[in-house]
């Protein structure tokens, strides 16, 4: 049974969307197998994390192919994690989905499509094979693609064609640096990969192509000089799709960058310190860029690309202590970024706009829904003991043991203008005097949905949360958790000896 | 285009092509072919029957949506998949038949998953090409 594990949450995936597609026609079949597969997916990843967790690192070989030749999946901590957060976000995106996607939209495929993206997900952090990421990467972007067009509405197609033209450019980039390293190596299995590249003598042509693979993978991570895309695209789509994008997209390309930088391309002081430039670069532009928004999930946008430089500064700074708080940073953003733009998406629902000028009065109106808005917002800040506060210290201490002082410098800025820009959405958008806002018609406000309505958009946010609250104040398991990652992370050979140690294929 | 060559020669073409694409999907496991090509050469075989008859009569012939095949399709390449799982092999490991089965040679796990490939590739073209059609 265990054998074949690492590969269950791909196989469910694609059974959920292919049972989906049957029910075409039926959109309230369609939710609920959703959200029951939301709930076996958790039930499979807790059981796939918890078996790796007491057996250590886990390989599939499929089609039975031995190692550097045919396709491995392989399962180790940091793959383990992130399959879980990805079924933590897909449910309580399901569900939120459930009532705020509008009916004409459900209807051509909303949810087997939204299956095919988790498949996606799922399989760019399980597999142990360049090519077949770049396949996985593609699967997510036909199908991202798909979902920010979906609706067809004037801004969304304008968004849309920055989306899909700079992804199809990073993925044209990655596809060249793929075929570069596979003419130096004749290899595209990982851990083969971390054993021929380090014997390469031309180290000029490792650079260049390490160069490469880092452009293709900023594009998707959205790091400093390439994230120009994102916020012009992110808003457009629901809330709903934006939640699942903001949480989880841009993080594959960062888990890209955190796998290739720690196994394949290492001990290079040139792509460290232009990763680290970057990475300071990224974390003043984004934060810069979020505070003259308007519109509140163009706020939460640029808010992206500023933490995404917390996780790149952590591999930038390349000791033990900094990836962790880099693990421990991605672990927090991909539950608190999800969380945030449901929480737009409420708020639209409330109030029937996204502008931040014409927002308030929240309190007034909801007080209870206001104390929960709070936690993502302040988890985001990271006010002790929220979840946002722990990771910091973490890549602080390392950069004050690299003695990088400008390091130290952009994030203690990040943290104060992301404060800043929160204090103001706060007071914007929850204190502010109500403001009269001219009633649209045909919008289905909050207050009109039904009871079943206002708990499928409630409920999401309650569970995210609650999340967000165990990572801030059961933050020693997960700094556990994210210390035996790093650890990983840093010793190669245990990654390469579990891929060649099963590559006795099973006899039939 | 409703010429009477076209129309005439199109009745004919249809069986062929549809018997060639068969061909093209069965020997498609050692020489060139496949269920990608086979499925191209079949859609193409029904977007010829709609150019000489029109749209209409080729819905007719077919009497289903054609994007009914693409879960079909995806659901047959997934138990071909799935098959070794329970044999406790890898995800996608080839099952072979011992025997051999005339006509078709050795027969497969892989053999089902390039026809769930093929009913795709038949289910996603058609249904792209009618939908253009259609919007003219």
């Amino acid at each position: 049974m265990t054998n074949q594990l690492v590969i269950y949450p791909l196989l469910l995936q694609l059974f959920l969307s292919i049972f989906l597609m049957f029910a075409w026609r039926r959109i309230s079949w369609q939710r609920v197998i959703s959200i029951v597969g939301g709930f076996i997916n958790i039930a499979v990843s807790i059981w796939l994390f918890a078996f790796i967790w007491n057996e250590g690192t886990h390989t599939v070989q499929a089609g039975n192919w031995a190692a550097p030749f045919g396709i491995t999946f392989v399962a180790d901590i940091l793959s383990a994690t992130l399959v879980l957060l990805t079924a933590i976000s897909g449910l309580a995106v399901s569900v939120f989905s459930a009532s705020s996607i509008v009916a004409a939209r459900l209807k051509y495929g909303y949810f087997p499509i939204f299956h095919f993206l988790l498949l996606g997900l799922n399989g760019a952090f399980l597999t142990g094979d360049v090519f077949n990421l770049y396949v996985w990467f593609e699967i997510i972007i036909i199908s991202s693609f798909v979902l920010i067009t979906l609706g067809g509405e004037k801004a969304q197609l304008e968004g849309a064609v920055k989306y899909f033209t700079l992804n199809i450019l990073a993925s044209m980039i990655f596809l060249t640096a793929i075929a570069v390293l596979y003419g130096l190596t004749g290899s595209l299995n990982m851990a083969d990969l971390s054993i021929k590249v380090a014997a390469i003598e031309n180290r000029g042509l490792v650079e260049i192509t390490g160069i490469l693979f880092l452009i293709a993978f900023g594009i998707k991570a959205a790091v400093f000089p390439l994230y120009f895309w994102l916020p012009d695209s992110y808003h457009t789509p629901p809330s709903a799709v934006s939640a699942i994008f903001a949480g989880l997209l841009t993080k594959v390309g960062v888990y890209a960058l955190i796998r290739f930088f720690t196994l394949i391309f290492v001990d290079n002081t040139f792509l460290q310190d232009t990763i680290l430039v970057m990475a300071i670069l990224t974390l003043i532009s984004g934060g810069l860029g979020a505070l003259v928004q308007n519109n509140l999930r163009k706020v939460f946008s640029y808010l992206i690309i500023c933490h995404i430089g917390f996780m790149i500064i952590g591999l930038g700074l390349f000791t033990e202590m900094a990836i962790a708080g880099a693990i421990f940073y991605l672990i927090h953003d991909i539950v608190v970024k999800t969380n945030l733009f449901m929480v737009s998406g409420l708020i639209y629902r409330i109030t029937g706009t996204n502008s931040i000028r014409s927002l308030g009065g929240l309190y007034a109106q909801y007080p209870m829904l206001s104390l929960l808005v709070a936690i993502p917002l302040f988890s985001l800040v990271g006010i002790p003991p929220l979840s946002g506060f722990w990771p910091k210290i973490s890549l602080i201490t390392a950069a004050f043991e690299g003695e990088n002082w400008w390091v130290i410098g952009a994030i203690l800025f990040a943290s104060l203008i992301t404060l800043v820009i929160i204090a103001k959405v706060w007071a914007n958008v929850i204190w502010k005097e109500k403001l009269e806002l001219p009633e649209r018609l045909n919008f289905r406000y909050y207050e009109k949905l039904t009871n079943e309505g206002k708990m499928q958009l409630v409920a999401p946010i309650v569970f995210l949360s609650l999340v967000s609250l165990y990572i801030g104040f059961g933050a020693e398991h997960v700094q556990q958790l994210s210390s035996r990652v790093a650890t990983e992370l840093m010793d190669r050979q245990q990654y390469i000896e579990a891929v060649f140690k099963s590559s006795q294929t099973t006899k039939p | 285009m409703r010429t009477i060559i076209l129309k005439t020669a199109s009745s004919y073409l249809l069986p062929v092509l549809l018997i060639f694409s068969v061909f093209i999907l069965l020997r498609g496991h050692y020489l060139p072919g496949g269920g990608f090509v086979g499925g191209l050469i079949a859609s193409m075989a029904y977007v010829l029957h709609a150019f000489a008859n029109g749209l209409s009569d080729t819905k007719n012939l077919l009497r289903f949506h054609p994007g009914f095949l693409m879960p079909i399709g995806l659901a047959l390449a997934f138990v071909s998949g799935m098959a070794p799982l329970f044999l406790d092999l890898p995800f996608m490991t080839g099952l072979w038949y011992p025997g051999e089965i005339p006509v078709l040679g050795s027969i497969g796990s892989a053999l089902f998953f390039d026809i769930g490939v093929y009913l795709v590739v038949v289910g996603v073209t058609l249904t792209i090409i009618f939908t253009i059609v259609d919007t003219i």
